[in-house]
């Protein structure tokens, strides 16, 4: 990734062949990019595979073992809960609703983040001690409190969950673009563009920007991850999701009780948590061996 | 002490020095007490580690039953317009000798006086002490009075602004419990007026000995108790969060006595050699109100086939995990003027559509508002909401469920922005008025405290009538009454009453399930 | 170092005020109401509701709350609990030292495990055993540990009754709370045995806690070393025929341990908010559980005073780091008080 590269569209081709090359060396990365293919795969047509439909309660077969156990039917591969709802239907449908809310999260923190990370930067004055004053205090408080207490004024529920885990996000965009900002405002490049008389707007954005985006791409994985956990947790606490929505971690949290009873209605949707954020992360790691040019030589 | 209790449980030491072994009950509580002084609080656990240890009140109810009888009075009586009350108080009780306080006379009137003029008057010096006196006002007790006189030292007499039937059982309620004036002067004196809730002197059987929050609760039996030692020479509240882990202590011997269990461990308990499975139906009901200033719910035959839409008997088996029986009325059955007769709506989806068709309603979509908090009635809210909105949907209802933080619940709910939600209670001090009158009458309606805002003048007459009189038989015939219009009427459809659990250890002996939900070491209680 | 020390403070004064403002302007937005989750189904009349608002001090301008309540804050007055009727302060200093064990011990697990992992990993570079330490400290580092907290409990107490399922010692010990901290005051006490209880219970949530940092210690660790191997004078070193177990032992862990204080020094909020998932789970009478507990019961002057007083831990274990930092690699002190 060097400068005189990003404004030529023949190069990004290129480019791209290159990172993939980079990319595909680590064939953990590829095995959790196919894995994380998969979960997005099911969660667009969750209602074609799963094999019920999520909330149908049959109440005749409540806590039903999954099919390998003793007492299991097929039917219900993974079992069922206390009011007798597929397990298998009610993960295969939370996978939408947790790869929606780390995207969600994902794309507004990186969005505001990335936005108030090049004002600050280039603009400086003020601005920028307000803009990083605010900053510091969000993460003076450790992300899941400030969370609770967001969506505790919010109210409990996904979508206020989101923007509230997006909000303990955004400082570290802000910081990851105002550094790389700041380096890039001493280039040659800038400088030239510059005396050329181009507007701020298109130095921010069409020179300065594209610059910044590869360790923000990586923030943005790493973000990925967490906010599907911090999503799930929330969910755990009853703050974020509510039942019956089949969110993953409020799946946990709907059959806590049941842990001696029914110990595998608590303990699939914890794997599949467990399975996502993994990929995510394997995922995430191979972009930044591919992205970080230091490793690349290495 | 603490040796002692280390020795107790391992089984050593105390036979070589010939000392006869301390009877050392312990009780798995479920949480720490909000504090000492039960004017302040609400919560039973409160309740339990004051109250029902530490102090008395001027009556009391007697254990296992909501019947009220002598406590610090010997007796009482009432003048004919039922405006006067007149207690004659027992002489020879003594408080708690503690750390801080040693007391030099004997419990008197001006006990009496201290406790209820700090809650009642707003100029009295400890009245700004501690907190709110939350039952004091739930209880409308002070509009209710009109004046506490102390007669003699032995003698007291409260007059009431109105006729008033459950009155002395309010005075059996734990907010009622007597506290010691003369520790409240001599803490004046030394200007630690908050030690009086905080290092409580009552004159009950257990005198406090030391408390670490989450932690545990001690007590030593009070030597002198106007009642008699108790059996049990130790008490301890060993404080335990999660109901699991009170299980495995209690099935390891750590503790002899356990509340609310999880209705899933039961069958195993039941069968534990070990373990005296004790139940009683609770002084409780769960219900979902219908608003009725809201239509279609304004139509009776709309409430009663949403009624017979609800398959209560799965609720109970899902939610309950049969620790409960289904409701028909809004009172307990354990409550005298429980209506036998009365017939429940049956179970019928057909049915129910048929009269929703002939009603003219289709394609109804509603809410359902359940509570956020686990409560003595409904172990679980959101479940019975997911199981009433199936049952719904099958009579062509569609029901969407609503949640809110409980403060905001309560309010909203008061304020009737629901449609249909899910509430209960449970009782204070037996009286079939604390239920139908706090939660069906017209007035309460008016407040909201009636969440089915439900005002219908014949039920309401009837439970003025009730309460102006003293009878007994009286009153049944016309709470009676009440509840077969109330059923026809169904405001409310009623779901269930909870069937309390307590597995007691085989060893104790004695121990009594109470009503009121209170857990009672004194009265009969041993260790074998 | 004096000079650095100021600089450091200077710049936690704005987020201090920061912090106020948040703590205070969040709680007055706050749906709820505290009088109503007192009251329960009883519920309370109009005239008293203002009564107790009154009493709370929650009748008065906005702007007048908030400097009365900075004033109070300069003064260590964070407001008395609406549930307790207890300071504020009293009863989080009550409950931090559990916290504070909890984390600890959950940070010397992390570092005993995750420091040789990483070092191990990185002389090993791309061996199986290499291969076998990132796949299991990323897998860790993926794991939602409120699931992971309740697994070991099925497994562990449950099913094999290896150790207790909540709480911090056995109460047929009475140990008399001198430092809060249950393993030194059980040392204090003479209870025998309480000791070992007191590390049994330990066991679980310092292995749920510690199961993050343990993961990023690892990869972190694994990263610096080698960092440091491939320099030039660690190579110069290594062909002169030291054995690599000098090499590590003189060179490598002394970065190691800039590593570790760094990774610290970000975990503490990492730790604190996995501390409200972990105590939840295990009923460890911390901090964690109480904050929480106080949002759901709409206790204000909990949640606010707790949330302040979590923010100026969190701020003065990363002044205490920053300083350390310093001390262990003195080049840091003067580029950091560049920026």
């Amino acid at each position: 990734m060097n400068h005189s590269a990003v404004s030529s569209k023949s190069t990004l081709g290129q480019q791209w062949q290159e990172f993939w090359f980079y990319f595909s060396v680590s064939k953990t990365a590829v095995a959790g990019l196919v894995f994380l293919v998969l979960v997005v795969f099911v969660a667009l047509f969750a209602d074609v595979i799963s094999p019920h439909e999520p909330a149908e309660q049959y109440r005749q077969f409540a806590k039903l073992p999954p099919a390998w156990k003793e007492g299991g039917q097929m039917q219900f591969f993974l079992g069922t809960d206390y009011a007798g709802r597929d397990m298998l239907s009610r993960i295969i449908h939370g996978s939408r609703l947790s790869l929606l809310a780390g995207s969600i999260v994902v794309i507004l923190s990186l969005s505001i983040g990335v936005l108030l990370g090049l004002i600050a930067g280039y603009r400086g004055g003020w601005l920028e001690i307000l803009i990083m004053r605010v900053m510091d205090t969000i993460m003076a408080v450790p992300g899941l409190l400030l969370a609770l207490v967001l969506v505790a004024i919010l109210g409990p529920g996904l979508l206020n969950a989101m923007v509230a885990i997006a909000i303990t996000y955004t400082p570290y965009f802000v910081r990851l673009t105002r550094a790389s900002t700041l380096s890039e405002l001493n280039r040659d490049y800038v400088t030239a563009s510059k005396m050329t008389g181009a507007s701020s707007t298109r130095l921010m954005f069409v020179s300065i920007l594209p610059n910044c985006m590869a360790p923000v791409i990586v923030q943005g994985t790493l973000s990925f991850s967490t906010a599907i956990l911090d999503t799930a947790a929330l969910g755990f606490l009853g703050m974020g999701a509510q039942a019956p929505t089949p969110e993953w971690g409020t799946l946990i949290a709907e059959n806590r009780d049941l842990i001696l009873n029914a110990p595998w209605t608590v303990t699939f949707p914890g794997i599949a948590i467990l399975l996502a954020v993994l990929a995510i992360n394997l995922v995430g790691d191979g972009l930044r061996d591919a992205l970080d040019p230091k490793l690349k030589r290495s | 002490m603490k040796k002692t209790l280390l020795a107790a449980g391992l089984g050593l030491g105390l036979a070589l020095t010939g000392v006869a072994q301390a009877k050392t009950l312990v009780f798995c509580s479920e949480g720490s007490p909000e504090g000492f002084n039960p004017s302040l609080y609400s919560a039973g656990t409160t309740f339990d580690a004051s109250s029902q240890t530490i102090y008395n009140r001027i009556v009391q109810f007697e254990t296992g039953t909501t019947k009220v009888i002598p406590g610090l009075a010997e007796s009482w009586s009432s003048s004919a317009d039922g405006l006067e009350y007149t207690f004659n108080l027992r002489k020879g009780v003594q408080f708690h000798t503690t750390d801080d306080f040693t007391p030099t006379r004997d419990f008197n009137a001006d006990d009496i006086l201290f406790t209820y003029n700090r809650m009642w008057k707003e100029d009295h010096p400890y009245h700004d002490v501690g907190g709110e006196y939350l039952y004091f006002g739930w209880m409308d007790m002070g509009s209710l009075l009109k004046s506490i006189e102390k007669v003699d030292d032995y003698t007291v007499k409260f007059t009431l602004t109105r006729p008033e039937s459950p009155f002395v059982s309010n005075l059996a309620m734990d907010f009622a419990s007597v506290l010691s004036a003369e520790y409240a002067d001599n803490l004046a004196v030394a200007g630690r007026q908050a030690d009086i809730d905080n290092k409580p002197v009552g004159t009950g059987p257990f005198v406090l000995d030391s408390y670490v929050k989450d932690a545990y609760i001690r007590y030593n039996a009070h030597d002198d108790y106007w009642d008699g030692r108790s059996n049990i020479d130790k008490l301890v509240f060993a404080i335990t969060v999660d109901n699991n882990v009170r299980y495995q202590k209690l099935k390891a011997g750590e503790c002899h006595v356990m509340p609310y269990p999880n209705p899933a461990d039961l069958a195993a308990m039941a069968a534990d050699a070990d373990i005296n499975l004790m139940q009683q139906e609770g002084l409780n009901v769960g219900y979902l109100a219908f608003n009725t200033e809201k239509a279609p719910f304004d139509q009776k035959i709309v409430r009663q086939a949403l009624s017979m839409a609800i398959n209560k008997q799965a609720i109970l088996d899902i939610v309950f995990e049969g620790a409960g029986s289904v409701a028909k009325n809004p009172i307990p059955p354990t409550m005298w003027s429980y209506n036998h007769a009365v017939r429940d709506y049956a179970y019928d989806p057909a049915g129910a559509k048929a009269m929703l068709d002939s009603a003219g309603v289709s394609g109804l979509k509603t809410n359902i508002w359940a509570m956020p908090v686990q409560r003595p009635y409904n172990p679980n809210a959101r479940r019975m909401a997911e199981l009433i909105q199936a049952d719904w949907a099958k009579v062509g209802v569609d029901a969407e469920i609503v949640t809110y933080e409980w403060g905001e619940y309560l309010q909203r709910s008061r304020d009737g922005e629901h449609d249909t939600m899910l509430l209960g209670w449970t009782g204070d001090n037996g009286d079939p008025d604390n239920f139908m009158g706090v939660l069906l009458g017209c007035t309460a309606a008016a407040s909201g405290g009636n969440r089915a805002r439900w005002c219908h003048e014949e039920f309401d007459s009837l439970l003025n009538q009730a309460r102006q009189i003293t009878d007994q038989a009286e009153r049944t015939a016309l709470y009676e009454e009440a509840q077969e219009i109330f059923k026809d009427e169904a405001p409310w459809v009623t779901i269930a009453h909870s069937i309390v659990f307590k597995p007691v250890r085989k060893e104790v002996t004695g121990f009594i399930v109470h009503p009121l939900g209170s857990h009672i070491f004194y009265d009969g209680v041993d260790l074998k | 170092m004096l000079r650095f020390l100021i600089n450091r403070l200077m710049l936690l004064v704005p987020v201090f005020i920061g912090v106020t403002v948040v703590a205070f302007g969040f709680i007055r937005v706050l749906p709820g109401d505290p009088v109503e989750v007192l009251a329960g189904e009883r519920g309370v009349s109009a005239e008293k509701r203002v009564e107790i608002l009154a009493n709370l001090g929650l009748d008065k301008p906005v702007w007048q709350q908030y400097l009365t309540y900075l004033n109070d804050v300069l003064h260590g007055n964070l407001g008395v609990s609406v549930k307790t009727n207890r300071p504020v302060v009293e009863e989080f200093f009550e409950l931090f030292p559990a916290t504070a064990e909890l984390a600890i011990c959950a940070i010397i697990f992390a570092v005993i495990i995750g420091v040789p992992a990483g070092i191990i990993a990185a002389l090993k570079r791309g061996s199986k055993i290499d291969q076998g330490i990132m796949g299991i400290s990323l897998i860790g580092y993926s794991m939602p540990i409120f699931w992971w907290g309740l697994l070991l409990i099925i497994l562990f107490s449950n099913t094999l009754n290896l150790t207790p399922v909540s709480g911090r010692l056995s109460f047929l010990f009475d140990v008399d709370p001198v430092t809060g901290f249950m393993l030194i005051d059980t040392l204090l006490s003479d209870e025998k045995g309480s000791f070992l209880n007191a590390l049994h219970h330990l066991i679980l949530p310092t292995v749920v806690l510690g199961t993050i940092p343990l993961a990023v210690i690892a990869r972190q660790t694994r990263s610096a070393m080698l960092e440091v191997l491939s320099e030039d004078y660690v190579r110069t070193a290594r062909a002169k025929g030291l054995s690599t177990f000098r090499v590590v032992t003189i060179h490598a862990l002394r970065n190691a341990m800039i590593t570790v204080v760094t990774v610290i020094g970000l975990m503490v909020a990492i730790l604190l908010a996995g501390a409200i998932l972990t105590e939840t789970i295990f009923g460890w009478p911390g901090i964690g559980k109480w904050i929480i507990f106080s949002i759901f019961a709409r206790d204000y002057y909990a949640v606010q005073g707790g949330l302040l007083l979590i923010a100026i831990t969190i701020m003065t274990v990363n002044l205490i780091v920053d300083l350390l930092y310093g001390f262990i690699n003195p080049r840091i002190l003067h580029q950091k008080n560049k920026s």
